[in-house]
Parts: C-alpha cells; structure tokens; sequence
C-alpha cells in the first residue's frame, strides 16, 4: 500500500485501532491514552485497546465527575478528563538547569530532560536523598510522545500555548523540543459534557487543524484522517481501506449535529439538559471595564483560591522557578514547576504580593484568560473545555461569573 | 570547621514525639546533617548532652501545664533561633479540643487517680507563649521540609515553605481529585502545601494537618459541601482535628456545628 | 495539516537557552544608603543596554532577582547595579566581596525614550530607591546636556538619610540640570522641602505641552506625579512610568509579571501612561 496522502481517509475496523498503538510504539514514541484510574479518566501509558474506557461516559457538572457505563457510548463517547495535553509539553516539575560549585567557579549544565512520573514519585519517596544529591535527581531521555483520543478544544489549546512558548521575543527550548516531537491522535466529539463549551470559542466539537491523525467515530467502524506527514507514515502501517463517501458524510454529520445542539443552549444558566454556553460578545471591555464590579467581591466569598482552575486548565502556563540546593550548597538545579495566580507568592514583590486577597487574584484569573489573553497573544486564553468548572472543589462556574460581570444585578 | 558548626536542640512539650522521629527518620541524611551541625541537645536521639545557648531549637508540642508555660520561656531564652514543628507546637494540636469542653471532666473520665494530674484548661500554640522564629507545620512535619529548612539556615537563608493549598500538590503529581472525582469531604483546598498531597495519593481526603492555608476560605468550601451532602459532620470531624485550635478551621466547625443541615439536595 | 504548518518558533534564530545565566565577576562595591548598595560587575561581552532595562542577577542556591541597571549606558566595561536588601537573593549579594562570581540574564524590558524627545523639556520624577533605573537616563541626558532643553530631577525620599546617590546632585546640576529634593521626614541638619514629589513639580513653571516626565517609585508617587504633571499642561502621551511586578524569567513565558494587557518583562517596565492609565488606579490590579 502507498503512503496515503494529507487530506486523506482510511476506514478502519475498530478493534484494529490496536495496529496504530503498535505502528506509534514501533516508532519509538511513548503512547498515552484515556483510561480510567482513581475513578476518572486520564491520561497514561497505553499497550493495549483494551486499557479503553470502552462505553464509558463522564456525568460532569460544577465540582462533578462520575464515570458510568452506558450501553449506547462507543468507545470516545466520554469528553475530557482532569489532564490536557499541557504536561507533555510543560511537564508539572522539571529541571532547568543543574549547577556545580567546581571550587574554581560554577559549571553549569542545561537540562533537556526530566523525571518521569513514575520517576518523579520515586523521587518524591526519597525526597531527601534528591535533595542532598541535587546533581543525581534521576533523569530519563523522554521519548517523543503520541497522545490517542485528543479534543478539538485541547488540540486548540496547544496553539495557545505555542504562542506563549513560541511566539514571543523568546523562545523556550524545553517546550519547542516536546512540542514539536509530539504526535496528535485527534478524537472528533460525538457528545458533550454539560460542562462543555467549545462551540462558543470555535474550538470544537469538530478537531481543528494540528492533529497528525483524527480519528470519526461510527458505530461499527473508524474513520481516520490523515493530518501531517508524520501522520502519513503511521497510517500507512495500518490495515484499513478507503471509505465510501456516504461513510465520510456520516462521521462529519454526528459532530455537526453534536454542534448543533450545543449551539442550542441560549444562556449560561446552570441546566445539565442545557449545558454551558460563554457569551463573548464585547468579553473585553465587558471585564476590563467593569474591574471595580460587586461581583468580583461575591465570588472572592465562594472561591477557595485553591488553584485547581489555574491546574486543570489546558492554557494557563503561569510556572515558577525554585532553587534547590543540596546541604553543601555546591550542588543546585533550578527547578521550574507549575504556578498559579490564585496564590501569594505568584505576585510577591518586596512590597508584598500585589494580589493580597481571593477577589484581585479571581479577577486576575478571569480578566486574563477572557480578556487581557486577547491583548497579549490574539486570542482568548479559553477553548471552552469546562475543566475549571467541573474541578473546582465548590463548582465556581466561569461562564456564569463571565456573564455576571457588568450585569447590574449580582446575585444570583 | 567542626569547632564552628552550628549547635541544634530539639525539645518536647505535649506531643506524641511523631515530629521527633521525623527527624530520626532523616536516616540517609543524618549523617551529612551531623558533619554540618552539632547536635547537642535531643534526648530521643542521644544521651549526650551540651549545654546551651543553642544556635537552632526545635520544639515538639503544645502548652498544656503551668510547667510547660514556664519551660517554654527558659528554652527560647537558650536559643538564637527558635522553630517549632508540627501541629501540637504551632497550632496546640489535637489536645486543644480541651480548649472548648470541660477539661476536668475529661481527667475525671480517663484517669484512675485524677488529684495527681495538673494541668491547663487549655492546649496552646508555642507562639502563644513567646516569639518563634519559624513554624514548619504538619502532623507529623514533613522530611523534606525539614530538610529544606535546615539547608536554609545553613545557608543563612530565611526559610520559605509554600503557603499555597494541598490542590497544587495533587495536580503536579497527577492524583485525581478526590472531592470532585468521588465526593468525599477532603480539606485539600484550604489547608497549607508542603506534604507532596500523600494522602490523596492513596485515595484518602486530606485531614488537614499542615493547617489553614494563606487566604483559606472552609467556610466556602463547608457550605458546598453541606449543600450537596446534607451532613456536615465528615467535614467537621477533619476541621476538629490537628489544627483544631487554628482559627479559621474553629470558626468554620463552630459555625457548621451550630447551623442547621443544608437543603435536601442531593449530588445532582 | 502539512508538516510546513507544524509548530516553528519565531523568536531567535538561535538555539541558545534563554535561561543560561553568564558569570561575571563583581568589579567594586559602594555602600550607597542604608541597606543599598551599588555593585559595579564586569560586562559580559557585547553587551548593550538602554537606560531603564534590567537584568536578572543570579547566586545559585540563592536564586534570581531583576535588578534595573543604574550606570551609564556609555560605560559599556561595566555595568552597576544598586541593589537594597530585601530577601534572600539581595542578602546573599550583600555577602559578596570584589572578585566574587555572580550569574547575569539580560538586557531586559523596555527603556526611557531618550533619543525620542531630544529638543524636549525632561522631568525625571523618582522617589526612593526609584532613583537607581532613571540614573542611566540622568548619566545619558547629561552626557548629551545640549540636546534636551530645560532639564530636572525631582527627587523625594523618607528622610535625608534616605537619598540615594547624594553625592553627585552637585555634578548634575552643574550640568545644568536642576535638582529638586524633597523628604518626608527632615533632621536637624535639613533645610529643604518636607513633602512629596508631586508638589515639587508646582517649582517648575515650564512644564508644558513640550515637556516630557520620566517616573519611578512608589505606584501611588507615580500616580500623583502624573496627574500634577499633566494639570501643569504636560500630554499623558509624553508621561511615562516605570512599574515594579515580580520578576521570575524576565522572558515572557512565567506570568507573574502581569499588568492588565501586559508582561511587565516584555512591553515594561518602562510605559507611556496612556497605556496603563485605565488600570493604574484600580486598587490591587
């Protein structure tokens, strides 16, 4: 069989989805893809289809998430889970840079490569030993990543971060090496959780540009689309035939009608027959020019400046670079982990922190991801995945305090 | 070098000596810390000891005796710098839940002979009683905080440990969350970093031993969770726990324990 | 997707990690005021700098502060930075002694517009330690005194003892720049004016349409500078300020340096005020 070319379709019966893992790891990548584990569905190392959340699906709604089995769910019919695609790019803990003090001066050396979870936790275990041996934290080469079941709104979301990470006067090595060496598997959205609201950010349901394969759901078949040249070369390892373009049409038509039906919801009500809906009409200067609104205060009442949000979410990228020294001092690693603007530290001065409550970091959080992240890199921070909703530990809903700000009333 | 080492002294007032074995646990460091430090006072570690002043002084538990109150101003008066760890030093730990029921009834109840026993109607932080340095939290402390402090001060750092929640901990190792993901009470979002998240971890709430952390809202997070579990009581059983005495997790527990139940909603 | 639409950087050209720190040697120290000092450190090779931009000083073990640069741009052998003691990362520069190695990231932020106002009125307005990142562009106006037209420092601080390089007001206004000093609090030995920067500004009649303000110091100085500068016939287009955010990259990529629409790394520290104006007033922004 030829090399398919971009742009094209293969047919593939859905057991054989186990060929395009084996193709992935006979080519040296590190296949991850949805299962469940801890009562959710995340991200992790996949060898089999059977690991699948097969005919799963995720309840989610404010500080909800329930897996169940439903006998109409094929085998992609959950949305998305806690993890985005942001820790194979920015992975949560990594080394920058390891130093040591040669009696002569410093020698330093750059660090391309991190733990890896299963590392780190050995690491963590052995907390000290890592700390006294600052140089010898464990160190793996980290094999280029394929990720299987990607989102529209997370393939989104990694365009976001490329503009942070990419776009800018700088450039941040460590991200351009994952970030380019890493293989999509899109999934196209056959159903959408009530926390979802991609259609209001064209970010979903439907996969975007950027995947390497994209993957359409029929009852009794996959539909796999070929997105890159890297995506060409897999595909053409699987077993699979061109489909007719009835079948074609068919896969495109249930995304559509999943857009369809979200377009439907009206307001941003919370209503799981609804779901969510953003209103970005005028988001700008509707936040920006309303910083002095009384709902910033109502909501600073429930939020718990907990920082899941800020975690879970797809694009925040805010990090923090520690130093860790070993007992002599002469062994150091700048060490960079995830930050967020919901804590004390992120804006600490020597005047003390310029957020100093819940109310100026909510409103930091918010301001930035709908309005200033529009000033900054040209496009809203938010892809509409409702991960911010469904983790928040008391169900703070951005859509519905997006749409409070500037209203005169304030409460709900 | 040795003759300039930093002499260290570790004490203990009401406490279960968790935080003292914390220390002892240390096993792969102790050594490098005995060449950088002078041990000089820790009567669970050795039965040698030095008189002070002392350079650091750790302290292990609350006040809970007159004898106490009094111990605990002679030691600060020996140390340069003093730092109490754990729950019971920085918070009054468990045995301040005296604080707020009838502390003669409890001797009457758990002692056979109660004319011998002296104590105070209540158990109080350290820092109640006299200046502290630094308080490094947790029931027991946590090995690599420890750790880290004691690099800090041999660098002639001013320690930081993370005010932030337990919540970032979860999500930088990956554990699901717990409250979200399976419903129950878990203080996660209120109480202070600086454990790795280990309880979550292993599927278990958070009981919130490393105490409030910086801007904890419980109360927020009290009332969520009574609005969607009608009963309280699994959250103010953890409130009234470790740090019992902080003042953000009794207010909450007073208030929820005084408040009627939540409406009849269930989880969705 | 074809693979020419893959993911590319657009930055530099080149492969270099922007988080590799260059270790110089410190030069000489000079105690300035209490806690301040000023430590002169050999500059890497080729570099450059403009007046207002800042470096991230690094001591491993001890960790990275943005420290603005205070020598004269004209002066490219070294480069001074005078540095208050705050926290650790400045404590651990204060144990430093002459021949000390100490890592540097930088030029950072933007700069005072000195070659966009020549022919101008120039107003440098500092309180404080503000007076360090606006000496560069004192040291360059001098440098260039017949450029600019009526030229002056306004200066406010705590106390007398306060007052940061003291010592060379008498060369600046022998350059023809006038120096207007104000303190909160006086001493027996203070004969000047008690009060803050803004009222100062009242002692210059010529501020106009033609004048240009240079700003840095405490937000709430800024901000009253500003609007005295502006009631005084000044255009909020030729006012600019210098914010302070927490400094963790200086590249862009760690947010905590946000004001509203901006990285105060990228687009700051220096500003026209038009564009923080709508934010700077909003209390904890």
């Amino acid at each position: 069989m030829s090399t398919p070319g971009i742009g094209t379709w293969l047919k593939l019966e859905k057991p054989k989805l186990q060929q395009l893992i084996d193709a992935l790891r006979d080519s040296g990548y590190r296949v991850v893809g949805p299962q469940v584990q801890d009562e959710a569905i995340v991200l992790s190392d996949l060898g089999s289809v059977e690991q699948l959340p097969i005919g799963m699906i995720d309840e989610q709604d404010g500080g909800y998430y329930r897996l169940r089995a439903d006998e109409e769910a094929g085998w992609f019919d959950f949305v998305v889970g806690p993890q985005s695609l942001k820790p194979f790019v920015l992975p949560p803990r990594e080394t920058l840079l390891s130093l040591q003090n040669t009696g002569t001066g410093w020698q330093v050396r750059t660090c391309h490569k991190t733990p890896s979870r299963e590392q780190h936790i050995r690491a963590s275990e052995a907390e000290g030993q890592v700390l006294l041996q600052a140089s010898k934290t464990p160190e793996v080469d980290e094999p280029p990543v394929a990720v299987l079941g990607v989102r529209g709104c997370d393939l989104n979301a990694l365009a976001i971060m490329d503009r942070v990470f990419l776009g800018g006067p700088y450039v941040d090595p460590r991200y351009q090496r994952r970030r380019e060496s890493l293989f999509l598997v899109g999934v196209h959205c056959r159903r959408a959780a009530p926390t979802c609201f991609c259609h209001s950010l064209h970010s979903g349901p439907a996969l975007p540009a950027g995947f390497d394969l994209g993957l359409s759901e029929l009852d009794e078949c996959f539909l796999v689309e070929v997105g890159s040249q890297a995506g060409a070369r897999i595909a053409e390892q699987l077993d699979g035939e061109p489909p007719g373009h009835r079948e074609i049409a068919r896969a495109r038509a249930a995304t559509r009608a999943l857009e369809q039906r979200m377009k439907a919801r009206k307001s941003a009500t919370r209503s799981i027959d609804q779901g969510r809906w953003l209103d970005t009409h005028n988001i700008r200067q509707r936040l920006l020019g309303n910083l002095e609104d009384p709902r910033w205060d109502e909501v600073a009442e429930r939020c718990l400046a907990c920082a899941n949000c800020t975690m879970v979410c797809p694009t925040c990228f805010c990090t923090t670079v520690e130093e860790v020294a070993d007992l002599s001092g002469e062994n150091v690693q700048r060490q960079r982990r995830w930050e967020s603007c919901f804590t004390w530290e992120h804006s600490y001065t020597a005047a003390g922190p310029v957020h100093p409550d819940t109310k100026s970091r909510y409103r930091q959080w918010l301001t930035h991801k709908l309005a200033s992240w529009i000033d900054q890199f040209d496009t809203s921070g938010c892809v509409g995945c409702g991960r911010c909703i469904t983790w928040c530990p008391v169900g703070i809903d951005l859509t519905e305090e997006a749409a409070a700000i500037g209203k005169e009333s304030t409460h709900v | 070098m040795t003759a300039q080492r930093p002499t260290l002294a570790v004490f203990k007032l009401a406490s279960c000596d968790g935080c003292q074995l914390t220390i002892l646990d240390c096993e792969r460091e102790l050594l490098a810390i005995a060449e950088r430090i002078e041990i000089a006072y820790f009567l669970e570690a050795r039965t040698r000891t030095l008189e002070g002043p002392y350079d650091i002084g750790l302290v292990e538990g609350s006040i809970t005796t007159e004898h106490d109150a009094e111990r605990i101003r002679q030691i600060r008066s020996r140390c340069k710098t003093l730092i109490t760890i754990g729950a019971c030093a920085t918070a009054g730990g468990i045995q301040s839940l005296r604080n707020w029921a009838d502390v003669d009834e409890f001797v009457r109840q758990v002692y056979a002979s109660p004319q011998y026993i002296q104590t105070l109607a209540t158990s109080t932080p350290v820092s109640d009683h006299v200046p502290v340095d630094f308080e490094l939290r947790g029931c027991p402390i946590d090995k690599k905080q420890l750790l880290m402090l004691i690099v800090d001060l041999l660098a002639g750092k001013q320690p930081r440990i993370p005010r932030y929640s337990v919540c970032i901990e979860c999500k930088l190792r990956h554990t699901v969350c717990v409250a979200v993901a399976r419903g129950v009470a878990c203080l996660g979002p209120v109480t202070q970093a600086g454990c790795d998240a280990i309880c979550p971890a292993y599927a278990r709430e958070c009981f919130g031993c490393h105490g409030p952390k910086e801007s904890a809202n419980p109360l927020s997070l009290a009332e969520h969770y009574r609005e969607r579990h009608h009963d309280p009581r699994p959250l103010v059983h953890l409130l009234s726990n470790f740090n019992a005495a902080a003042p953000e997790f009794r207010q909450t527990a007073a208030r929820l324990q005084s408040a009627p139940s939540g409406p009849a909603q269930g989880a969705n | 997707m074809s693979d020419q639409l893959r993911p590319r950087a657009v930055g530099t050209e080149s492969t270099a990690d922007p988080w590799l720190p260059t270790f110089v040697e410190v030069i000489r120290i000079e105690p300035e005021i209490r806690k301040v000092r000023t430590f002169e450190l050999a500059a890497p090779a080729d570099f450059s700098f403009r007046p207002g931009q800042f470096n991230m000083l690094y001591l491993p073990g001890y960790g990275e502060a943005a420290i603005s640069i205070s020598s004269s741009p004209d002066t490219p052998a070294s480069i001074a930075h005078t540095i208050r003691l705050a926290g650790n990362v400045t404590r651990a520069i204060f144990s430093l002694e002459p021949g000390s190695p100490i890592g540097l990231r930088g030029p950072f932020g933007s700069h005072w517009p000195v070659d966009t106002y020549r022919g101008w009125n120039v107003v440098i307005a500092a309180g404080g330690i503000g007076l360090a990142p606006l000496r560069p562009a004192i040291e360059h106006v001098m440098a260039n005194r017949e450029l600019y037209g009526r030229v002056a420092v306004v200066y406010g601080a705590r106390s007398p003892k306060d007052l940061l390089y003291r010592a060379s007001f008498a060369k600046w206004e022998h350059a023809g720049i006038e120096v207007l000093v104000t303190v909160d609090f006086g001493d027996d030995h203070w004969s000047g004016p008690i009060g803050v920067v803004p009222t100062l500004l009242e002692q210059l009649p010529w501020i106009g349409a033609h004048t240009t303000v240079w700003s840095c110091g405490p937000e709430i100085m800024m901000r009253f500078t500003a609007q005295r500068a502006v009631a005084q016939g000044a255009s909020p287009d030729h006012v600019y300020l210098s914010l302070e955010r927490n400094m963790n990259c200086a590249l862009g990529f760690c947010g905590h340096c946000q004001f509203g629409p901006t990285f105060v790394c990228k687009e700051g520290p220096v500003y026209p005020l038009p564009r923080i104006q709508p934010f700077l007033f909003v209390e904890d922004f």
